[in-house]
């Protein structure tokens, strides 16, 4: 008999938010309607808990819990950047809950598990951990998804979103059990040892790698699986929105990259080819549909396709030079689409409703500063230079030239090019038109100024300087290559 | 060791012999004179009213929901059970961790009411 | 011989019932072959000397998921379900792609057949004990701890989701 180690600091974050999670949902029927929002703050709380356990559990480098789980500077950025959307999230959302009267805060606690489970994808070395991180998260943004019970549309976006969801699931539990049954095992080092030692391209294994593929490129929505996002993102609930166009497909392409390059190295030429047309379809369609859309949720659904699309690009790319292109891109994209969508909550007011681009007409004249602001995460969004969007689109252009990829950075610099009309039409709408009413109850509060705040320097921050990061993600790509 | 198993299949063969051949003779043997109050469905002597087919509440849905989830946390603790004498005290720890977390999510649960059948 | 009599006797129960599920007009009806398919299951566990898993399958999903699904039905109108149409208009294309998909799974792995390297039945770590309910729980309480103690928070995670999308509202609301 052997007892495991337990090593609690490996796990730091996670617990923190876990137990801040459950805090937070046994408070909720003991705290009055009043006095709700003080578990938001609660949530905040967890957050930076969760941050600062990063450095306890940055010094456990290696692998823990019999192998299950593994601690690098990849997991760690991940970890990072979970925390950071989570964080952003909770501070968009307080205000919100408060203008739409929903007084469950259990809105929170399924924010925080969500988070755990995307830190467990991240941080798993082994499939079945995958998938419990996977179903974890995938629940959880399920509920948030039909949170306002009361309207149709949110239970539709939870209903299309929960069964296709699950049938990705099961497409990729499918994946799993067929690389169990040609392996042995489901851990990813031991996989990609018996597939060294022996024939490598088996078309089971081969199946067994295009099923978790297609599981998870749902969970990303890249075309030709990206179908339910817009419906899905224009029912939910639009901080909800801005969660899910951000965290599942950071935790996506975090367990792809880990999964891919850890237990399928032997496989590379196939699945970079995969990617080359996944990338290629992705930018195109979702760039090209965004053109027409007059609903701002539904617009920047299809731009979150796209940008999943220059992510595919750099996985295509692969090295280390496209795998810390993957990373970079994901935190600049990141921090700029929750800064649009934290616009995007303030300006649809109550019932969530105010999200057409006609509704945006003469923002400018009426409240300067919001227009300049999401002007800036439209710009970020189009990759002007100076924005956190340009250097990740550069990183990951450069890492497909240097990959030998060069068509598809050139259909990516067109279709990025495509894409400038349908950001700028925003801003034409906010700058160039009369405006329709006064804006009077738009409100800015605390939270939502704080969450603003941390956008539009993390914007500005990785456009203009963004060595220091860009250092983090070279050494994280290095780390998860080996 | 799957002859160890002989057993249940010689105790379902004989339950379901069982049902069927009371089922069957009945039929044959039994004397059949029909009339309206025999045929009505039987409800512990009253009169039937209306039709079974009605909808139910939303709340068994809850329960029923509920229900299944504790019955899961339930399924772990059998393998639990016929190992601890090995694990010993590290066992125990994990599964008061395991089971701390559920009472979490019942304490909730009650304190929502979601177990109050008026509401 | 046995073991093989035993899958494809209970295979064929399950794959016949599970057809009836989808062909059944009486949800009820399809219900009550779920559960022969899912019995048949626990059937095929047992034969592979997957005890506990079999235990899990009744207790689990006969006791537990059929149970959930009876209720839902009882929700829904039952007598107007059976006058509505069973498939849509896209049925066809849908038996096709589905036919094609399936042709291709069975195709890949017959082509990897050979890696399939099939496991010996377990045997029982303790010895005289009709059970491998030792050897899941060594596992998932010595190796697998930590996706254990995750599970609790997964399954947090439906509690809470049930709770708020299926109780009625409060007052306060």
């Amino acid at each position: 008999m052997n007892i495991p180690v337990v090593n609690l600091g490996a796990i730091l974050p996670a617990i923190m938010l876990s137990l801040f999670g459950i805090a937070i949902m046994v408070a909720e029927p003991f705290v009055s309607d009043a006095k709700k929002s003080w578990l938001g703050w609660l949530a905040i709380a967890g957050t930076i808990a969760a941050m600062l356990a990063l450095a306890p559990m940055s010094r456990q480098a290696g692998q823990w819990y019999t192998n299950l789980w593994i601690v690098d500077s990849y997991s760690i950025f991940f970890h990072f950047l979970f925390i950071l959307i989570a964080a952003i999230t909770i501070l968009t959302s307080m205000n919100f809950l408060q203008r739409e009267g929903i007084h469950h805060t259990e809105y929170y606690a399924l924010l925080l598990f969500a988070t755990v489970g995307m830190m467990m994808m991240a941080g798993s070395n082994e499939l079945i951990m995958v998938f419990l991180g996977l179903e974890i998260l995938s629940i959880a943004t399920y509920v948030l998804a039909g949170f306002r019970r009361t309207d149709l549309k949110s239970n539709e976006s939870a209903m299309k979103y929960f069964l296709l969801g699950s049938f990705s699931s099961a497409f990729f539990l499918y994946g799993v059990a067929l690389i169990f049954g040609a392996t042995g095992s489901t851990n990813l080092i031991v996989i990609a040892d018996s597939l060294r030692s022996g024939d490598p391209q088996t078309s089971l294994v081969s199946l067994a790698a295009a099923l978790m593929l297609i599981g998870l490129c749902f969970k990303v929505a890249v075309a030709p699986f990206h179908v339910w996002a817009p419906d899905v993102y224009e029912g939910a609930p639009t901080p909800v929105t801005g969660f899910m166009s951000v965290g599942p497909k950071a935790a996506g392409f975090a367990v792809l990259l880990r999964i891919f390059m850890t237990a399928f190295p032997t496989l590379e030429d196939r699945w970079t080819s995969v990617f080359w047309i996944v990338a290629a379809l992705t930018m195109l369609i979702g760039n090209v549909i965004a053109l027409v859309q007059p609903n701002i949720k539904r617009m920047l659904a299809y731009s979150s396709i796209a940008h999943a699309g220059y992510i595919a690009v750099a996985v295509a790319a692969g090295s280390e030079h496209g795998v810390s292109a993957v990373l970079f891109y994901t935190l600049a994209y990141s921090v700029t689409n929750l800064g649009a969508f934290a616009v995007v909550t303030m300006l649809s007011r109550s019932e969530d409703k105010l999200v057409n681009l006609n509704d945006y007409a003469g923002l400018a004249s009426k409240r300067p500063g919001l227009a300049a602001v999401l002007s800036l995460f439209m710009l970020s969004l189009a990759g002007v230079p100076g924005t956190a969007g340009f250097a990740g689109k550069f990183f990951i252009f450069k890492a497909a030239v240097q990959s030998g990829l060069i068509w598809l950075a050139v259909i990516g610099v067109i279709t990025t090019v495509v894409s400038f009309y349908y950001y700028l039409y925003v801003i034409v709408q906010m700058y160039m038109r009369d405006p329709n009413e006064e804006f009077a109850d738009v409100r800015t509060t605390g939270p939502l100024k704080l969450a603003l705040a941390i956008t539009i320097a993390g914007t500005l921050y990785l456009g203009i300087l963004p060595t220091r990061f860009l250092d983090w993600t070279v050494s994280a790509a290095v780390n998860a290559l080996r | 060791m799957l002859q160890d198993w002989a057993p249940v299949l010689v105790f379902l063969i004989l339950v379901t012999g069982f049902a069927v051949v009371s089922v069957v003779m009945s039929y044959v043997m039994g004397v059949k004179k029909p009339n309206s109050r025999k045929l009505a469905p039987y409800e512990c002597g009253m009169q039937p009213t209306g039709t079974a087919r009605e909808r139910f509440s939303v709340k068994f849905y809850l329960v029923a929901m509920l229900f299944l989830l504790f019955d899961i946390e339930a399924v772990f603790l059998f393998p639990w059970a016929v190992v601890y004498r090995d694990l010993r005290i590290f066992g125990f720890l994990e599964m008061l961790l395991f089971i701390a977390a559920i009472l979490a999510g019942y304490i909730y649960v009650w304190k929502k009411g979601a177990l109050e059948w008026e509401r | 011989m046995l073991e093989l009599a035993l899958f494809y006797i209970f295979g064929t129960i399950a794959v016949v019932s599970a057809i009836l599920v989808i062909t059944q007009h009486n949800v009820v009806h399809s219900a009550i072959f779920l559960a022969g398919t899912l019995l048949s299951v626990a059937g095929i566990f047992l034969a592979l000397n997957a005890e506990f898993l079999a235990g899990v399958q009744v207790i689990v999903y006969v006791g537990g998921i059929l149970v959930l699904f009876v209720f839902v039905i009882m929700l829904i109108a039952v007598e107007r379900s059976t006058f509505e149409r069973q498939f849509n208009r896209q049925w066809k294309i849908a038996l096709i792609t589905s036919a094609i998909l399936i042709g291709e799974l069975v195709y890949v792995v017959y082509q990897g057949r050979d890696t399939f390297v099939l496991a010996e039945p377990a045997v029982p770590l303790v010895q005289g004990a009709a059970g491998n309910s030792q050897q899941v729980g060594m596992g998932l309480y010595t190796t697998y701890l930590l996706p254990f103690e995750i599970a609790s928070i997964l399954l947090l995670v439906a509690i809470v989701g049930a709770v708020v999308l299926a109780k009625k509202k409060t007052q306060t609301e």
